[in-house]
């Protein structure tokens, strides 16, 4: 089993714990523009909250049956933080380890993690722009008001923006720490075993 | 008798015909001149953008202060002061019926002359503008980060309060100068023919709150009978004095047209605001009663309070001295301006044919050196010689108003010759002058009245508008002219038809008013008594035959909108709470029949309405505000039932029942 060198160890504890950050910026980012909203409205999504404009924008999508948003409706919300601790731990347990395939290990659980985190938005995104109130003011047949994944989507009148905020960034940029841990170790402290 | 050869008359035909056309061409042609080169887009505010200064215009007998943008024009609002305003339920609504009350009760209209911006060191800090009525003596105090009336304060022993509410360099003092001399103290119901015996005039100096600017009569200074017409404070070196025009000092109650303009010069009287403090710091102050009321509005509770007050300090010039002086003016003086430098106070005589500066270094000297030329009602007044520091001659006809430029210019308005004159203040000489459209009154420099003008326009505001726009029958708009004066000669770039008579404006910029805009109101602070702070708090509530509606307002629903047990001869109290928390969402609501009018309630904020029905039956309310694509959908029913029925208080929203009694309803 291969061990790591010590810049590899250090940038795999930097990588771990700049999760903390997450702590304290949101992860997540949605953003709207209306006619009406030239200033534009916010939604931001934490680890276990969602700030912003979250009333005004539920006030508005109740005319079309959208549901309230508000921090119940996300039952990940419950347990998200166990995994960022878990992955930060994780993460620190692989430094002390230095095995190289523990490094591996790390960029698999944190690309999961990642992937499973976006699907989740994904599911929740579709139920909330699907599952819409019968009874709602105004029914577009046809329409459904999923918001967008990444990127930009013009749903009626607003245009919407889904894209990570700094914490979403930071989650990257972790994760390709833990890659170039990965390819300084392939190609560049190689020499010494051969 | 011979007749006339006909070659005669056909030759003095020859001659006065074309005589006759050219004369026609020789006839001077009106004065519409048009604004030239570039004005149109000096003027021009492309859509979406902003205008650079806010121009905050006394709307005169509307009673009101509108709020114009330079130099578009462009009117934005009309701040509800001392006329109550139906479109926004202001004097009519329970929570703001208290900011009109007088201690003649409720008075729902009144005559708004001067706005006044607050400074901080003689400059604006765009915290508050301060209005005046004209006609039941008050002052109000306009909080900018909301653009309403925060505060109004009556002024006893005052009967038109025009000379006011003029401020001291840093918003210290609001004063308030009597136009009317009128009986006060015990001895009231006098002749009036005794004018000259009974009949005082006072002084008003109003301190303001440094932080929360609340409104206080600190002390009036008592003053022979004649009129007060215009006043400005020292500034730099003459802060600490505060500078009245006044006229009348003939002592005329009757034809004063005649009677008070015979004297060839009345005065300016200075009052060294300084030593009045002394004087009631230690003691010198005599309490007097008086009547008047103090009303202010709560952000919190979104109530107005009315407190009536019993006296009133009063200080006695002609007991103590060195306090007020009298400076002799040509002609009925009307505006009294001081320059930026605060050294120069301009006199403007409305009748008189010159400009006559004073200087307040020349005062100083003179009241030093006692250079009096006798006394007036016991106060004593300066040679005019003394205290002059010239005249600027021949500047044009009827003198009124004169605002400054950081330049070292001055701008005076003329009414008779309607026109604005450019002159040096130093040098006195006569610079440029331009027409107005016509007659103009007062004029504005942004920043004109301050240590600091922001100068680049100067604005007429005119009391003839005849030809100048699409006539509308006998009854036509006032209006304004903006000019460039950022070059050597004024230029005419602009002409804007206003709201009510314009008497004095003030011009801010931007940039010093605008950030702090409140946007809406938060319904955590929200803190009145009949508040719904979420639809599952709304309630009706009988309290004998009161009925108290608590109801709340979002897009697109009252909450409760189905309401009954009201019963004929109940008072019905609607108190409305929006709960919006976003910007520009403004709910209204109004009820069939009221005899008030609606209610416009801001995000985050309770109105109450009250109503009381005549007949029995069920009327609708709804909405008037376009709030949102279902605002037309926003409406309710209340019922009316007789007063001997036995119909339970009942209320709800969404919710449908079969109909009681209704056949096959089981």
């Amino acid at each position: 089993m291969t061990s790591i060198k010590p810049t590899s160890r250090v940038i795999i504890v930097v990588a771990s714990l700049i999760l903390i950050v997450g702590f304290f910026v949101p992860l997540w980012q949605i953003l709207m523009w209306a006619p009406q909203y030239p200033e534009g409205l916010e939604m931001d999504v934490w680890y276990n909250d969602i700030t912003g404009d979250v009333k005004i924008i539920s006030a508005l999508n109740h005319y079309i049956g959208m549901k309230h948003i508000e921090v119940g409706m996300f039952p990940e919300f419950q347990y998200i933080v166990y995994i960022i601790w878990f992955l930060i731990g994780f993460g620190l347990l692989v430094a002390i380890s230095g095995k190289r395939f523990m490094v591996w290990l790390n960029a698999g659980v944190l690309l999961v993690t990642g992937a499973a985190a976006l699907i989740d938005f994904y599911l929740w995104g579709y139920e909330y722009g699907h599952n819409l109130d019968p009874t709602a003011a105004i029914i577009v047949p046809g329409m459904s008001y999923q918001p967008p994944l990444i990127g930009t989507k013009v749903l009626l009148n607003f245009t919407a923006f889904s894209g990570p905020d700094l914490g979403g960034w930071v989650f990257v940029v972790s994760f390709c720490l833990v890659i170039l841990v990965i390819i300084l170790e392939r190609f560049f402290f190689n020499s010494k075993k051969a | 008798m011979k007749r006339k050869p006909i070659y005669r008359s056909l030759f003095l035909f020859g001659i006065l015909a074309p005589a006759s056309i050219l004369f026609q061409f020789c006839k001077p042609k009106g004065p519409a001149e048009v604004a030239t080169g570039n004005a149109a887009s000096q003027a021009y505010v492309a859509p979406g953008k902003y205008d650079e200064f806010y121009n905050f215009v006394s709307g005169g007998f509307n009673g009101q202060m509108n709020v114009y943008g330079l130099p578009s024009g462009r009117l934005f609002r009309i701040i509800p002061v001392f006329s109550e305003d139906p479109t926004s339920g202001y004097g009519f609504s329970e929570e703001t019926k208290p900011m009109l009350n007088t201690s003649h009760g409720y008075v729902p209209w009144d005559d708004l002359h001067h706005p006044a911006l607050s400074t901080t060191n003689g400059e604006h800090d765009g915290r508050w503008v301060f209005g005046n009525a004209n006609n039941t003596p008050r002052v109000a105090r306009i909080d900018l980060k909301t653009f309403r009336t925060a505060e109004i304060i009556e002024l006893p022993n005052s009967g038109g309060n025009h000379s006011s509410p003029f401020i001291t360099e840093n918003t210290e003092y609001v004063v308030a100068g009597t136009r009317f001399s009128v009986p006060m103290g015990d001895k009231t119901d006098v002749p009036i023919s005794t004018y000259k015996e009974n009949f005082k005039g006072t002084i008003s100096f109003i301190s303001v709150g440094k932080e929360d600017g609340k409104m206080k009569i600190a002390f009036q200074i008592k003053t022979p009978g004649v009129n007060f017409d215009l006043a400005r404070a020292g500034k730099g070196p003459s802060h600490g004095w505060f500078f009245f025009s006044c006229y009348n000092t003939e002592q005329a109650y009757t034809l004063l047209e005649v009677n008070s303009t015979q004297k060839d010069k009345d005065f300016i009287m200075a009052v060294n605001w300084k030593k009045a403090e002394e004087y009631l710091a230690a003691g010198k102050g005599e309490k007097a009663k008086a009547k008047y009321v103090h009303n202010w509005y709560d952000e919190k509770t979104h109530t107005a309070t009315s407190e009536m007050l019993n006296e009133v300090m009063q200080l006695d010039p002609t007991v103590l001295k060195d306090m007020v002086y009298f400076i002799p003016c040509p002609k009925s003086p009307h505006g009294c301006d001081t320059d930026p430098t605060g050294e120069y106070i301009v006199g403007s005589g409305k009748l008189a044919a010159l400009i006559p500066v004073f200087s307040f270094t020349k005062i100083q000297q003179a009241i030093a050196n006692k250079e009096f030329e006798g006394d007036f009602g016991g106060i004593p007044v300066v040679k005019y010689e003394a205290a002059l520091h010239g005249e600027v001659k021949k500047p044009g006809l009827g003198p009124l108003h004169t605002e400054f430029d950081a330049n070292g210019n001055a701008y005076t308005s003329f009414f008779v010759s309607s026109e604005i004159v450019k002159w040096n203040v130093k040098s006195l000489e006569v610079l440029d002058r331009v027409p107005t459209y016509y007659s103009i009154g007062h004029l504005c420099v942004p920043g004109g009245p301050t240590r600091k003008p922001h100068g680049k326009y100067v604005i007429a505001y005119n009391k003839i508008t005849k030809d100048r726009y699409l006539s509308t029958g006998p009854e036509l708009t006032q209006s304004a002219q903006l000019y460039d004066i950022s070059g050597d000669k004024m230029k005419l770039i602009l002409d804007f038809p206003t709201t009510g008579e314009p008497h004095y404006a003030e011009a801010i910029p931007a940039s010093l008013v605008m950030p702090n805009s409140v946007k809406i109101f938060k319904i955590e602070d929200n803190n009145h008594p009949y508040v719904a702070k979420g639809e599952g708090k709304t309630n009706v509530e009988r309290k004998g035959n009161q009925v108290h509606i608590s109801m709340t307002a979002i897009r697109s629903h009252l909450t409760p909108d189905n309401i009954e047990g009201v019963k004929l001869g109940d008072e019905v109290y609607f108190h409305v709470t929006n709960l919006e928390q976003d910007w520009d969402v403004p709910h209204g609501f109004a009820i069939k029949g009221a005899n008030n009018a609606e209610l416009l309630i801001m995000p985050g904020e309770t109105q109450t309405l009250k109503w009381k029905p005549l007949t029995t039956g069920v009327f609708p309310f709804y909405c008037t505000d376009f709030c949102s694509a279902l605002h037309q959908e926003m409406q309710g029913y209340i019922r009316v039932s007789p007063a001997n029925s036995n119909v339970p208080i009942k209320f709800s929203t969404g919710r449908t029942e079969a109909p009681a009694g209704a056949a096959g309803s089981k």
